[in-house]
């Protein structure tokens, strides 16, 4: 099939912008949506052009790294995919394909689809772990995890960081990756001791890097390729409130 | 406060606001209708709840100041989220988010509006439309007030569609303040969801019903 | 050179023990004057700097990923082994190093494998405490499945995911000590060059790859935990930026690069769907707990697998490897499911394929288990294949996945190169000539979270700190140096793409250096190598510059460093005279197929010394010693 695709360029981070039209011929159903731009790069480079900056690394939907905004949907829209998981048989022939970068306040643009991702990084830091020394734990079993707290914390713990949360939501918020992780470590005994300074840190840590506020749009669930769900962040504001408390 | 400075801290105040409006709402529509009942329905509540002015100070002052902090943050909130969004995308397609919870700052300010001149007609007896007396019993007429105002075809509209604004704003302000404030999990999500829709459009529907019923001639001097 | 592994002597029961009393110690206080500079942040890398920084060493923390949780050790899915022997069904530290040490064919070293069983149940513990979500059963206890090359279950999992979580564990003690100031994280910094100081490793140099900035970082130690480089064979399961750069630029400094031909070819990987594709997915062994191999009977069988009856089918792995079944280790899974397809009872497109079915355990223990226990795999199938694997069977094609070779490295994961130490993949150690499923996980976070903290204060205490400054000469010629290789790359100005070149190696390291390796087939490599690398070095295209964010500049440079390094693959496959594990040399074979070690003249390892590109490479042998168990052919019937 043979595409009309629009995507965005940028050379550099305080560089202007713009969408630029390519064209991609003979695209098979099979490949994948990075396996077509990999082929209009390579088209790109024979003609002497840059060729369209984009990250991505492992490919199979969970190192996080891919990022790009299709049709107005991160990662393109098909549930529970990443952009490197969508395959070109979910597209008609003919079709016109915007293609963006990320886009929040505390996303800046590197380069034409590459953001810096920083940002979440920086709430991660604030409090996302348990304080637990290398060595001199409890054996795995001394404390039992009931199997609906650990399946719960495993539901939470599968976010993989790649912040199509925050590029779907009108406010620019990471309500849903904090929370993801809020709620992964409340849900286990191990995390109770620091719960309460932990949620305060992270959500503290949130707003300062420069993401909005919880509008509750459920907006980053619908683009979650990992289907977290929104009741993590519920779980964030019971532990919130929680924390008012101590 | 930890409270004021965190993101999330705001939107429980927002939250616990928005709930004490809806309470004020729903005690409102109680009492608005009585109007049913006649003269002697409404007439009666009014004088009722004006023999007590500490108590109505009290609830005056209560009010306002929720919906004074509902304001602030609502506006803070708001410019902040613009803030981090700069909105430059060519294409975006929204799955989730409506037209209610992306315009929830506008519904606010439009059902303020509708709250000043609200208070500015029926309370203070400001606007030109308003005919105030007292009525065969010696009480305050609110009866022969609201019927002549709302017998005015323009001023019921306006009602109207403030009504829609606040209907709006609770369809996703209800499961919204439930979410904020945790009482959510993933069956009740949808639920909330529907339910939040299905609980404005009655509370709208409720207060439509007077201007409505006024409007049809149904109720009458 | 004979090279000394430096493995401590006496019983092996107490060996680490014993080592560890024997290491010197840093003084806490003096701790903080150490700067360690750790390359990768996967499991080895990431636990190392975590547990280095919490120590109080000042740690500095390199990715080329833009965050550290990203490094592709987040894709294992399977499981992590340890010998807890929580099911109560036989298992011990000294099965786990026996399995280990049976799996690797017999070409790794007994007291690195005990080390590995001894400190694996230590693992465990630390990431449960780190908030790791692995699978409880409904009491709240670990639970275990099975992973191939051993029967016991012993494998700990979080879903399909485990590699995430642990890594995510990882990730959350490094966040903790980024916080609190030891660590320093440098993401989407590509490591270029090791810096030597008369003879120690004091620095790296490496390239920021938003900037295109190149500079030198200093420090007392380096620790390289960069990897594996089955890349080398463009499609693999491993992520499109994995490669061997790190280890061929520290390798062409002076580091010995130990079999670099012990290779793992993975049995359950979803076929290659076209010319198009840039890389190959993997479907967790784990599958094979549940899912049956086979394929038809009848050559060119074109029915669809769900019309062909049960006695039309071979169930090879099961025909021939009754003890083990489908649970049989990864090399001979891999070499059974080629012998079908070579014989022409493949399936699917090509003919390149075998199918992995689950009709059976669906049926015994219906879909919903099935759906519990391997959802997100099953999901992931479907996406890449538009097929329901509930419904049919999965077809799998053996794909390249691991590599057991790396840098050379002693007891003290040490290089040759003194203050050079090596962790997780990008080192030889444990794994021998093939690695068990669910041993990597292990071996990268024993490595970086009890193995490096203890052995790296044995160099550092023997080392002033701050000897090198980034102005010292070493520091700026690397970066000249650096600089001028980059330049080179960026003025060739020819045809063809980098991904042109990266291909044809591929084909060539795959159908000659791929599972099945002759001396013919060899040597046909090591003569087309060469041509194809000087073809890139007249006629690469990279476009852009130097000084900015530059995809294919990185890319040319990790392609260029497989050129160098495929050759020397080559070479060592063609030296080992013998077939091993994952190294099958088709003229040394049982008469039922099986690998035919030669124990008399290859029980060694084999580490290379790198004397210049188009220069013969020195080998230097590490005799292998087994006094805990007895060298015998290795038989999973
Ligand atoms: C698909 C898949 C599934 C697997 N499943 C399992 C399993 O179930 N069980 C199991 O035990 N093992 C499994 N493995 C193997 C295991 O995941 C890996 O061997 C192991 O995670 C490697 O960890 P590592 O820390 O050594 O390297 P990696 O996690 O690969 O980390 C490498 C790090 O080095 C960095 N790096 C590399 N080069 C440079 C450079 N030049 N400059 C700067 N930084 C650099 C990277 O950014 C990264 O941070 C699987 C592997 C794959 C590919
Ligand atoms: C009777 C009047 C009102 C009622 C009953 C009401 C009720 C609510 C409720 C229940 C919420 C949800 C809170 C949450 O998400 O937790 C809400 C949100 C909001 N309200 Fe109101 N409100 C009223 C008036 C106003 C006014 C006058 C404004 C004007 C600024 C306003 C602006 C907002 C905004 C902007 C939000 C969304 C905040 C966010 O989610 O970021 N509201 N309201
Ligand atoms: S919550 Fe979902 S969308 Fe957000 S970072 Fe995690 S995986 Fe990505
Ligand atoms: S490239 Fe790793 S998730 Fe898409």
């Amino acid at each position: 099939m043979n595409l009309t695709l629009h995507v965005w360029r940028q050379s550099g981070p305080k560089a202007p912008g713009k969408l630029e039209q390519y064209e991609a011929k003979n695209v098979s159903p099979d490949q994948s949506f990075l396996e077509m731009l990999d082929e209009v790069n390579e088209h790109l480079i024979k003609e002497g052009k840059d060729p369209i900056a984009f990250d991505h690394d492992c490919r199979e939907g969970i190192c996080g790294m891919c990022s790009q905004v299709i049709n107005g949907v991160p990662h393109g829209g098909q549930e529970r995919t990443t952009v490197c998981q969508l395959h070109m048989r979910r597209f008609n022939d003919g079709d016109t394909i915007y293609i963006e970068p990320w886009r929040a306040l505390a996303f800046p643009i590197q380069k034409d689809l590459i953001v810096d991702r920083n940002a979440l990084e920086k709430i991660m830091q604030a409090g996302g772990y348990t304080s637990c020394h290398t060595g001199g734990v409890a054996d795995g079993n001394a404390i039992l995890v009931p199997k609906q707290d650990a399946d719960y914390a495993m539901d939470a713990a599968e976010c993989i960081g790649c912040g199509a949360c925050v590029a779907a939501c009108p406010n620019g918020s990471a309500m849903l990756y904090t929370s993801a992780k809020v709620a992964q470590l409340a849900a286990l005994p191990q995390g109770q001791a620091e719960a309460a300074e932990r949620v305060c840190a992270m959500t503290e840590a949130m707003q300062e890097a420069g993401f909005g506020n919880c509008s509750n749009h459920y907006e980053c669930m619908a683009a979650c390729p990992k289907g977290i769900n929104v009741k993590f962040i519920a779980k964030l504001n019971r532990e919130y409130q929680k924390a008012l408390f101590k | 406060m930890r409270i004021l400075s965190s993101s999330v801290g705001r939107k429980i105040l927002m939250s616990i606001t928005g709930q004490l409006l809806i309470i004020f709402i729903l005690i409102h529509l109680i009492g608005n209708s009585t109007i049913f009942f006649g003269p002697n329905g409404i007439n009666a509540y009014a004088e009722h709840l004006h023999s007590l002015p500490p108590l109505v100070w009290a609830f005056r002052l209560f009010m306002l100041a929720a919906i004074a902090v509902h304001i602030a943050y609502g506006v803070t909130l708001t410019l902040e989220n613009k803030a981090a969004n700069p909105g430059a995308y060519a294409v975006k397609r929204n799955l989730k988010a409506s037209f209610a919870s992306e315009n929830m700052i506008w519904t606010g300010l439009l059902v303020l509006c509708f709250i000043g001149y609200h208070l500015l007609q029926f309370t203070i007896h400001g606007t030109p439309d308003v005919v105030v007396g007292l009525d065969s019993a010696n009480r305050p007429d609110v009866f022969r007030m609201v019927v002549t105002s709302f017998g005015n075809a323009l001023i019921s509209l306006a009602y109207m569609f403030a009504m829609l604004m606040l209907f709006l704003h609770l369809s996703h302000g209800i499961p919204s303040f439930l979410q904020t404030m945790g009482w959510n999990n993933e069956k009740t999500i949808p639920a909330f969801g529907t339910g939040g829709k299905v609980i404005s459009a009655i509370l709208m529907l409720a207060y439509i019903s007077i201007p409505a019923v006024i409007l049809a001639g149904l109720l009458k001097l | 050179m004979i090279l000394d592994g430096k493995c401590p002597k006496g019983p092996i029961q107490t060996s680490w023990d014993r080592h560890r009393f024997d290491l010197k110690l840093v003084n806490p206080a003096n701790k903080r004057k150490y700067k360690v500079l750790v390359v990768g942040t996967g499991l080895a890398g990431g636990a190392a700097a975590a547990s280095l920084g919490e120590l109080g060493y000042n740690v500095e923390a390199f990715c080329y990923q833009d965050s550290a949780r990203r490094a592709h050790s987040i894709a294992a899915q399977g499981g992590i082994n340890a010998a807890k022997n929580y099911p109560n069904d036989g298992d011990s530290i000294y099965r786990l190093f026996y399995d280990t040490i049976k799996g690797g064919d017999f070409r790794a070293r007994e007291a690195d494998v005990w080390r590995l069983a001894q400190v694996s149940n230590n693992i465990i513990d630390q990431c449960v405490a780190q908030g790791v979500p692995f699978a409880r059963d409904y009491a709240g206890y670990l639970d275990n499945r099975s992973f191939g090359g051993a029967q016991v279950s012993r494998t700990f999992y979080a879903r399909g995911q485990t590699g995430q979580q642990l890594l995510l564990g990882a990730y959350s003690a490094l966040s903790r000590q980024v916080k609190a100031g030891s660590v320093k994280l440098f993401a989407r910094t590509e490591m270029l060059d090791l810096v030597v100081v008369d003879g120690e490793a004091k620095g790296i140099t490496v390239r920021d790859l938003i900037t295109g900035e190149i500079r030198t970082h200093v420090g007392d130690a380096v620790v390289l935990a960069t990897g594996g480089y089955v890349n080398v064979f463009y499609l693999s399961t491993n992520a499109m930026g994995c490669s061997v750069t790190a280890n061929w630029r520290a390798h062409k400094k002076g580091a010995f690069f130990a079999n670099p031909c012990y290779t793992q070819i993975h049995p359950t990987c979803i076929p290659q769907s076209g010319d198009h594709q840039s890389k190959l997915t993997l479907m967790s062994e784990s599958l094979r707990n549940d899912g049956r191999c086979w394929a038809p009977k009848k050559k060119g069988d074109n029915r669809h697998p769900n019309d062909i009856p049960e006695e039309e089918r071979d169930y090879y792995l099961e025909r021939k490897y009754p003890s083990f079944g489908n649970l049989a280790p990864r090399d001979i899974a891999s070499r059974a499911a080629k012998e079908q397809c070579d014989d022409g009872r493949g399936v699917g497109p090509g003919g390149r394929g075998v199918n992995l079915d689950f009709s059976a355990a669906i049926k015994r223990v219906g879909e919903h288990t099935i759906r519990e226990r391997y959802g997100n795999l099953f999901e992931m199938y479907e996406k890449i294949t538009d097929e329901n694997a509930y419904k049919q069977p999965m077809r799998m094609y053996p794909a390249p996945h691991y590599s057991m070779g790396g840098l050379w490295v002693d007891y003290n994961c040490e290089s040759n190169v003194p203050g050079l130490f090596v962790l997780g993949e990008a080192n030889f150690s444990v794994h021998g000539a093939n690695r068990l499923g669910a041993s990597a996980l292990m071996q990268g976070l024993a490595d970086g979270y009890f193995v490096i903290p203890y052995t790296i204060a044995n160099y550092l205490a023997k080392t002033k700190p701050g000897l090198v400054s980034a102005d010292h000469p070493e520091c700026k010629k690397s970066v000249e140096d650096v600089k001028a290789y980059n330049n080179r790359l960026l003025n060739i100005n020819g045809k063809k793409t980098v991904s042109e070149f990266h291909r044809e190696l591929g084909k060539i390291m795959w159908e000659n250096v791929g599972m099945a390796r002759s001396e013919e087939s060899l040597k046909d490599a090591i003569k087309r190598i060469p041509v194809l690398r000087e073809e890139f070095w007249q006629n690469v295209k990279v476009t852009g510059k130097g000084e900015e964010l530059n995809q294919q500049l990185e890319n040319a440079g990790r392609v260029a460093d497989f050129l160098e390094f495929g050759e020397l693959m080559a070479k060592d496959a063609l030296h080992r005279n013998e077939s091993c594990g994952g190294h099958f040399r088709v003229e040394h074979q049982m008469p039922d197929g099986e690998a035919k070690r030669d124990d008399e003249n290859y029980c060694y390892v084999g580490a290379w010394e790198f004397k210049g590109v188009d220069k013969e490479p020195e080998l230097h042998k590490e005799p292998l010693t087994f006094e805990n168990v007895h060298l015998a052919v290795r038989s999973y019937k």
